[in-house]
């Protein structure tokens, strides 16, 4: 194609930088900067100094009787606004590091469950017939293209102290369990709604595992374990790192799975974020901060899943 | 002995994934508002459904939304793509490593940046800001489709044109478009699909006027009770579980032709 084709790419390119690179900058503004009470002489202000000269104002006029707009007598005074670089934001982050802390964990397990149901799952499914493959790849597929709020709901359902399950146990003679407003009931959350993420990659990389490879493995010695260690495991590493990224992410960030079937005591970093929003705590400087921490520990994250394969990404992402 | 474990394993999953969803949708059918106890069957809450304002209009603006999203964000991402495609290498992985950044990241972090760049330039949350952002995270799944088939597709297929008298527009139309076609239609239904399923993004970007129905779905569910939600999740079932076999059916019919053309050609 021609040289000039190029800047078809140029409406996409402003949308690119309004819309994903300033956003992301905003983020970090918000979270290093905020804004303080300058004097005349440019000296800041600590909150209590502010408080105090707005309050001696106010004092003063009202014994002189006279009618003030106080915006404008601060003005009048040359006190400002400025805007300021502050690590505040940040080290606020580090009162909430068992939020934290606890989401990455729960994230984890999550995230550990599910490799451990879809792996063989995957490779099961990869050694079907065709046409039997693609049923049970639809069948994957259907509840992922629900609602997650649907899923999510659907355990609620089930879960309650007189649900559907504690039923079935009570009819064995157990129970009721305490099972909706717990910790182990946000990890089925987030294994339930992710397990699909971690199947699809994972059976898109085995499924070009050639059967003769195996079978060649087998035929040179190699038992069960050592196909399943020597040949298999490294072929789908790709495949694992994929899946991982894709429950891990989703899973440490969300906040309608632990609000739904937390209870709300079980609070995530993602719950966290949106109080500083949309919640009772507005507060979108601190909210800014904790998503910035939340970005960059997703990024760590992601190199060292990175580390399990060296091929383009390009290929296994859905 | 090994089949029988496998086949019994994935039973096992899949009673996992689906029992949960069965259940919703045989208790949209329980008369009471009981989620536990059966006490007859109705069709009361489909009615009621139907007849619910608030959710009718919240899925008119989810499909009006995902429509023009999709549409806007296909045509923004194609011509991306082509021009990515031409670009120097450098150039070319600095932009489509960006165009990753909506896809890979938390996208509670991309609802949350939309929605503070949305208060600092002023912009009332509604309509025009949900579109804004779910272009935004759309145009990536257009481009990743149609760049690969650029690359699939053979070099010389345009400059043949141009030599057989195209000039560069009609070249365009007649060479390129059918060749990346299909990767055009992906990224249309993904943006689609992701447009209409998308929650958090939304959450962060709406306002009061403009609820999409993940937004509304989520309101109900805060009432804890309200069969109507599972009387909604079973028609959502029946509409994806249709589009999925109509997929699937239209891929063997696809595929059938291919073959044979194959074979005449041998």
């Amino acid at each position: 194609m021609s040289k000039k084709s190029k800047y078809a790419a140029v409406p996409y390119l402003v949308w690119m930088v309004i819309f994903i690179l300033v956003p992301l900058i905003l983020i970090g503004v918000f979270a290093f900067t905020t804004t303080v009470q300058v004097d005349s002489e440019g000296n800041v202000l600590t909150t209590e100094e502010y408080d105090t000269y707005v309050a001696d104002l106010i004092a003063e006029y009202d014994e002189i009787g006279e009618d003030y707009d106080i915006n404008e007598l601060l003005e009048n005074d040359d006190i400002t606004e400025k805007t300021v670089f502050t690590l505040a934001h940040i080290l606020e982050v580090s009162k909430y590091s068992s939020v934290l802390i606890n989401s990455a964990w729960l994230a984890l397990i999550a995230t550990a469950i599910c490799l451990v149901i879809a792996y063989p799952l995957a490779y099961m499914i990869s050694r079907m017939r065709e046409s039997r493959q693609k049923l049970a790849l639809m069948l994957v597929m259907l509840p992922m293209w629900m609602n997650f709020l649907l899923r999510t709901y659907a355990w609620m359902t089930l879960l309650e102290k007189n649900g559907l399950i504690n039923k079935l146990f009570g009819l064995i003679g157990l129970g009721p369990f305490e099972m909706i407003n717990t910790q182990g009931a946000v990890v089925l959350g987030m294994i339930y709604n992710y397990l699909p993420f971690m199947i699809l990659p994972l059976y898109s990389v085995m499924t070009k595992i050639d059967s003769r490879t195996i079978e060649a493995a087998q035929d040179l010695g190699a038992n069960g374990i050592q196909v399943l260690g020597r040949v298999i495991i490294p072929l789908s590493m790709p495949g694992v790192a994929t899946g991982i990224t894709q429950v891990f992410v989703p899973s440490i960030s969300t906040f309608i799975i632990s609000r739904m079937l937390g209870g709300g005591t079980n609070m995530l970093i993602g719950d966290l974020i949106d109080l500083q929003f949309l919640g009772n705590a507005y507060n979108p400087s601190l909210g800014a901060a904790i998503s910035l921490v939340l970005m960059v520990f997703i990024i760590l994250c992601m190199s060292i899943t990175n580390q399990l394969d060296n091929e383009d990404m390009e290929g296994v992402l859905m | 002995m090994r089949k029988i474990t496998s086949k019994l394993y994935i039973a096992l999953v899949f009673l996992f994934l689906y029992a949960p969803i069965f259940v919703l949708i045989a208790y949209s059918f329980n008369e009471s508002k009981s989620r536990t106890v059966w006490t007859g069957f109705t069709f009361d809450w489909y009615v009621k459904l139907f007849n619910n304002e608030v959710i009718l209009k919240s899925l008119a603006n989810t499909l009006i939304i995902a429509l023009i999203a999709a549409v806007v964000s296909t045509i923004l991402g194609t011509l991306a793509a082509i021009g990515i495609y031409n670009m120097k290498k450098w150039l070319r992985t600095a932009i489509v490593n960006i165009t990753y950044i909506p896809i890979m990241n938390s996208e509670m972090v991309t609802g949350v940046s939309l929605m503070l760049l949305f208060v600092a330039l002023n912009i009332d949350l509604g309509y025009f800001t949900l579109i804004l952002a779910h272009i935004t995270f759309c145009v990536p799944y257009v481009i990743l489709n149609v760049l690969p088939k650029l690359r699939q597709m053979n070099h010389n297929l345009y400059d043949a044109a141009l030599d057989l008298g195209c000039n560069p527009i009609q070249a365009f139309r007649h060479v390129i478009v059918p060749e990346i076609m299909p990767g055009i239609v992906t990224g249309f239904l993904m943006s689609l699909t992701y447009s209409i399923d998308d929650f958090i993004i939304s959450y962060f970007t709406t306002g009061a006027n403009s609820q999409t129905l993940p937004i509304t779905i989520y309101s109900m569910t805060r009432r804890k009770v309200s069969p109507e939600v599972n009387a909604l999740s079973a028609i959502i079932f029946v509409v994806v579980l249709l589009i999925l076999l109509i997929m699937n059916f239209k891929d063997i019919r696809d595929s059938a032709p291919k073959k044979r053309r194959k074979g005449g050609a041998a």
